[in-house]
């Protein structure tokens, strides 16, 4: 038995304890391994929000404590640390992830432990339906491929090719919901070509899709993958634009594409271009922080961590089942990325907007309600 | 040309192109195999230094504040135009810092374990390749990282008068990339063949005893090796960033295996069949992904590695040798 | 000897007894941490049946893992598989139809009858699945949990043969490679795997894993591999590691051996990945793949090659030291660069791996414990 006395005392050494007069939230994000670049970017947003609600003074005279751990983007991580987070540390609320498989492993110890969970930017529809203590900020799937897929029909595209990473649910979800509302309507899909995240080369799927000769092409990716997608694409001699979603903000999107992202449409969150103050005001205070321009998911970070902040000034406590009623009455919240109302299904219903490039930069185009 | 046909003729460019990268690299992992027996695992990853080495050296940092040696070498190395000196440039600096690096790993980790069984090698190679992975994920972050342009990577001009020939695409950086490899295919078999370094290269292969004893300097030939191999990789890196101008520290695990893939399916240890496998694997998988499903991409390249090892385990090229009891 | 041995395992036996009944109440994380133990205990006795005892080199435990849990899920959860109507990878008659360019080439006759081939193995194969799932289903609770698992360790089992059998030809480096590219090929598959979830991954299992089952299975592979390797029969594994073309010689079946500890460890790989499974609720084709089963081969290296006591002791430290290094990540009064590289927990490993090869390649464990008879 040698095994548990020593997993005893480690376990003993790990014991820690922290100060009451501190409000504890917990985060849960990818930081190393494979999908790192979302899950630093989501806790970039995160601790920004949080440093700044200390800042002001914190919450119910309490000084907020933001706990991360990392899930080294592995498997099977998720589940210990939330375990970790809810009865080591004491968190009053979880954080996270990005990923949505990540979060469906975490979510049902949250629901058992009746702690509340918001999850920046879990796309997949069975997020929430796990329980009821299960949020997110971000759209679902099928909101942001209809708006797409709209978008395509009222643009006039009548032939649209499909190039899905099929390592993402989130791409495989977009796909999925745009092809169900653009087919219905009598759109056609003439190619449906896949690829998987980390490929450098997608000659061979541009160069079938070509043969098509589709009147756009819907690359709901990331924007690591779509950037080499639309160069290749542009020197494969493709002109057709390309149709994307929320993935594709990010810092090195624009460099490595160019222009041949020119004339391209996708739908987003929110806008860095956006001249509210509000937005102004998060992108120079990212900036000044960490010397890069936030994407979507250290917005959706920063929303997430703002969100629980409102519920708990609206609370007056952090008890969980009064905590988690007023983070399911949240109405209208005036994040970075839209007036977040969450729904019944605790999804957030918001508004899209629609962004074009031009000229190698973003230009916002418009908004799309719920 | 119907348009079936003019689509073929481009998947078989672009299966070649893809081939070419893998070439690159593929030649290093069998010019380490053929002389040293075994298989340099963090190979791939030295292929990501010389992608990275390109981006240090040659984007001037965002921040225009910055000073130092170093900001002031990538900025004006950032101010040299795009064209072939630059990229000439690149490819050396690139080559050099990766041979380095290469002779660094072999010193500290492989050659203290040169008389031991080759297994513990193999995992000494594992580590080396998941430290570099972690490492560089921890110095440069893990978002990709756009690639500085050393030349501008467009279409060569075809004719409109050659009919349907016209639609096709062919790339500055896949010529460049295919010329690189079939050049240093040639240099390196001269090296091999007609070189005393090579000579020595050869002879250890054979029996490192025997040549220890008739006064080759083993240590330094294996350095060399180790040298030129991993400058290879670095070219690699370079070359393919030009064509997909996006880095990240984790891109050097696919393609160092697919590359090793090739290299076994050429005949490891044998030059020109690792860029015959490299081509044959780049086209198989572009086929694949054009033709049948890009979902089983790099499943494919796993099977042929399994069919060819249990069909022909010297490979296409390979000579068959029965192990001596 | 063998009287204290009896005390032993009658006091292992008692305490385990007592710890099953009463461990349910303590701390969750700390909970999950001991499940992990076990399950890695599970994965890395298995994989030193391989690597260490009959000194083959698999890089490829994950795939067996992944059979295990997602066909032990499948199980619990009623999934049928639905056949494959039209041969795969082929045009359909439709599509051949409305677009007459389409027609077919001698080559893609071809290709057909070899998608139409393939086709029937595979419905041959989802067959046997879907007539199994119902005989689980009509199980009580627990007994259906077991059925399940030993299902999907048996299935796993079986691609431990289909991976074994052809790997025999090969040996060091070329059988690493080879085997990461069944657990690449595997991870490949479940994720274009619809019925099973796959990129979406798949949840939903109960949580029937609990302290009784994982440890149970742990001292049951525990006692199985111990037993078999030290028996007369099981010293053949030992003889194909130190010396194959002697053990040849000496009239030992090198191909059975090599092939018995693939099937084995890939059972008990798959019996792992099914408890894995009903414990975290939520499995995903990514969990399973080269990074995976690279932990598990620290752990059988980090325990020493053939080393039961210390394999089974790097199993648990491997499990422990993540959430350690978290803790450590956390202590403010430590240097910048120290807590940073705690947060790095590959860079640790990978160091951890590269140290041991060049001072102590035997492994950390090995000899430390216990002397055994060593063959030079």
């Amino acid at each position: 038995m040698k095994r548990s006395t020593f997993l005893a005392t480690v376990l003993a050494l790990s014991i820690s304890a922290y100060a009451q007069d501190e409000i504890i939230v917990g985060e849960f994000a990818s930081l190393t391994g494979g999908s790192a670049s979302f899950g630093q970017s989501s806790h970039k947003g995160t601790q920004l929000a949080i440093d700044e609600l200390n800042a002001a003074g914190g919450l119910l005279g309490k000084k907020l404590r933001l706990i991360t751990e990392d899930d080294q983007s592995l498997a099977g991580q998720p589940a210990t640390i939330v375990r970790k987070l809810i009865t080591q540390d004491k968190a009053i609320a979880i954080l996270g992830e990005v990923a949505s498989s990540k979060s469906l492993e975490a979510a049902p110890i949250c629901q058992q432990s009746k702690i509340p969970m918001i999850s920046p930017a879990s796309t997949n529809p069975k997020v929430t339906e796990v329980g009821d203590y299960i949020f997110r900020i971000c759209f679902i799937d099928p909101f942001q491929g209809t708006v797409m897929s709209k978008f395509a029909l009222e643009k006039g595209y009548k032939k649209i090719a499909l190039l899905t990473d099929v390592k993402q649910d989130y791409s495989v979800g977009l796909s999925e919901f745009f092809v169900k509302h653009y087919a219905a309507n009598g759109g056609s899909i003439v190619k449906d070509q896949k690829y998987s995240t980390g490929d450098k080369d997608f000659k061979a799927q541009l160069t079938s899709i070509k043969t098509t000769k589709p009147d756009a092409i819907f690359v709901p990716g990331y924007y690591g993958e779509v950037a080499l997608i639309a160069k290749q694409a542009k020197q494969l001699g493709i002109k057709a634009p390309l149709l994307g979603g929320d993935g594709w903000v990010g810092d090195s999107l624009l460099k490595v594409a160019g222009n041949s992202l020119d004339g391209s449409f996708f739908s987003s969150h929110f806008s860095s271009e956006d001249k509210t103050t509000a937005v102004q005001d998060f992108v120079a205070k990212y900036k000044a922080k960490y010397g890069q321009a936030p994407d979507d998911m250290g917005a959706l970070g920063y929303d997430s961590a703002m969100i629980l902040a409102d519920a708990i000034k609206r609370a007056g406590t952090t008890e969980s089942a009064k905590l988690r009623e007023a983070i399911a009455a949240t109405k209208d919240y005036k994040g970075i990325t839209g007036a977040i109302t969450l729904d019944e299904k605790r999804n957030a219903s918001k508004s899209a907007v629609i962004m074009t490039i031009e000229n190698a930069g973003y230009k916002f185009l418009q908004t799309v309600a719920p | 040309m119907s348009p079936q046909t003019i689509e073929f003729i481009q998947q078989l460019i672009n299966g070649l192109s893809l081939g070419a990268i893998y070439a690159l690299i593929a030649l290093g992992y069998t010019m380490v195999f053929g002389v040293l027996r075994f298989i340099n695992f963090a190979h791939g990853d030295l292929y990501m230094v010389g992608s990275f080495a390109g981006w240090m050296l040659f984007a001037a940092p965002e921040d225009e504040s910055k000073t130092g040696v170093w900001a002031s070498l990538s900025r004006s190395f950032a101010a040299i135009p795009p064209g072939m000196t630059k990229v000439l440039l690149a490819l050396m600096l690139a080559m050099m810092i990766c041979a380095a690096l290469g002779i660094l790993i072999e010193w500290l980790c492989y050659r203290p374990l040169r008389q031991r069984p080759r297994i513990t090698v193999l995992i000494t190679a594992i580590g080396v390749s998941l430290f570099l992975e972690s490492f560089g994920q921890y110095i440069w972050g893990a978002a990709p990282k756009s690639f500085p342009t050393l030349i501008e990577d467009t279409a060569i001009e075809i004719p409109e008068s050659w009919g349907s020939i016209a639609s096709l695409t062919l790339l500055k950086g896949q010529i460049i990339t295919f010329c690189t490899t079939l050049g240093l295919l040639a240099a390196l078999t001269f090296i091999v063949l007609k070189t005393k370094i090579g000579m020595a290269m050869r002879a250890l292969a054979l029996n490192q005893t025997a040549c220890s004893l008739v006064g080759v300097n083993v240590n330094f030939v294996v350095a060399f090796t180790f040298g030129l191999g991993s400058a290879l990789a670095g070219a690699a890196g370079i070359l393919t960033s030009i064509q997909q101008p996006s880095i990240d520290p984790l891109m050097g695990i696919l393609p160092g295996l697919k590359a090793f893939v090739a290299a076994v399916l050429g005949g490891i240890g044998n030059l020109a069949g690792a860029v015959l496998g490299a081509f044959l694997l780049g086209i198989v998988e572009t086929m694949v992904v054009g033709y049948i499903s890009p979902t089983y991409r790099d499943a494919v390249a796993f099977a042929v590695l399994i069919f060819i090892l249990l069909l022909r385990p010297s490979g296409l090229l390979g000579k068959n040798i029965r192990e001596k009891v | 000897m063998i009287e204290r041995t009896k005390i032993i395992l009658i006091a292992c036996a008692a305490t385990f007894a007592v710890l099953s009944s009463s461990i349910g109440g303590i701390n969750p994380y700390y909970y999950d941490i001991l499940i992990g133990c076990g399950i890695s205990i599970i994965l890395a006795v298995g994989l030193n049946l391989v690597n260490g005892y009959t000194g083959q080199f698999s890089l490829g435990h994950a795939g067996f893992m992944a059979v295990g849990a997602y066909l032990a899920s499948a199980m619990s959860l009623g999934i049928i598989i639905p056949y494959f109507e039209a041969p795969i990878w082929m045009p359909s008659a439709e599509a051949l139809a409305s677009d007459p360019s389409a027609t077919l080439a001698w080559w893609e006759y071809i290709l057909k009858a070899t998608g139409l081939i393939c086709g029937w193995l595979i419905n041959a194969l989802f067959w046997i699945h879907n007539s199994i799932v119902p005989l689980g289903a009509a199980l009580p609770g627990w007994a259906k949990f077991l059925f399940a698992l030993l299902y999907g360790g048996g299935i796993a089992a079986l691609a431990g043969l289909t991976v074994g059998v052809p790997s025999l030809r090969l040996k060091g480096d070329y059988l690493a490679i080879v085997t990461l590219g069944f657990n690449e090929i595997i991870k490949v598959i479940i994720q274009n795997a619809e019925p099973v979830g796959a990129s979406r991954g798949l949840g939903g299992m109960d949580q029937q894993t609990n302290f009784f089952w994982a440890f149970s299975f742990a001292a049951l592979a525990v006692y199985v591999i111990w037993n078999i390797v030290h028996s007369t029969y099981g010293r053949g594994f030992l003889a194909v590691r130190d010396d194959e073309i002697a053990a040849e010689a000496m009239g030992i079946n090198t191909t059975k051996y090599k092939v018995l500890a693939f099937v084995l460890a890939a059972f008990f790989a798959g019996i792992a990945g099914g408890l894995y499974a009903h414990f975290k609720q939520f499995i995903h084709p990514e969990g399973f793949n080269f990074m995976k089963s690279v932990d598990i081969v620290v752990m059988v290296i980090l325990g020493g090659m053939g080393s039961m006591v210390g394999v089974c002791f790097a199993a648990v430290l491997l499990t422990v030291l993540p959430e350690i290094l978290r803790w450590v990540a956390k202590i403010e009064s430590l240097p910048q660069w120290a807590r940073e590289i705690a947060e790095n927990r590959m860079i640790i490993y990978s160091l951890i791996l590269i140290i041991l090869m060049l001072a102590r390649p035997q492994g950390l464990f090995a000899g430390w414990i216990k002397k055994k008879p060593r063959s030079a």
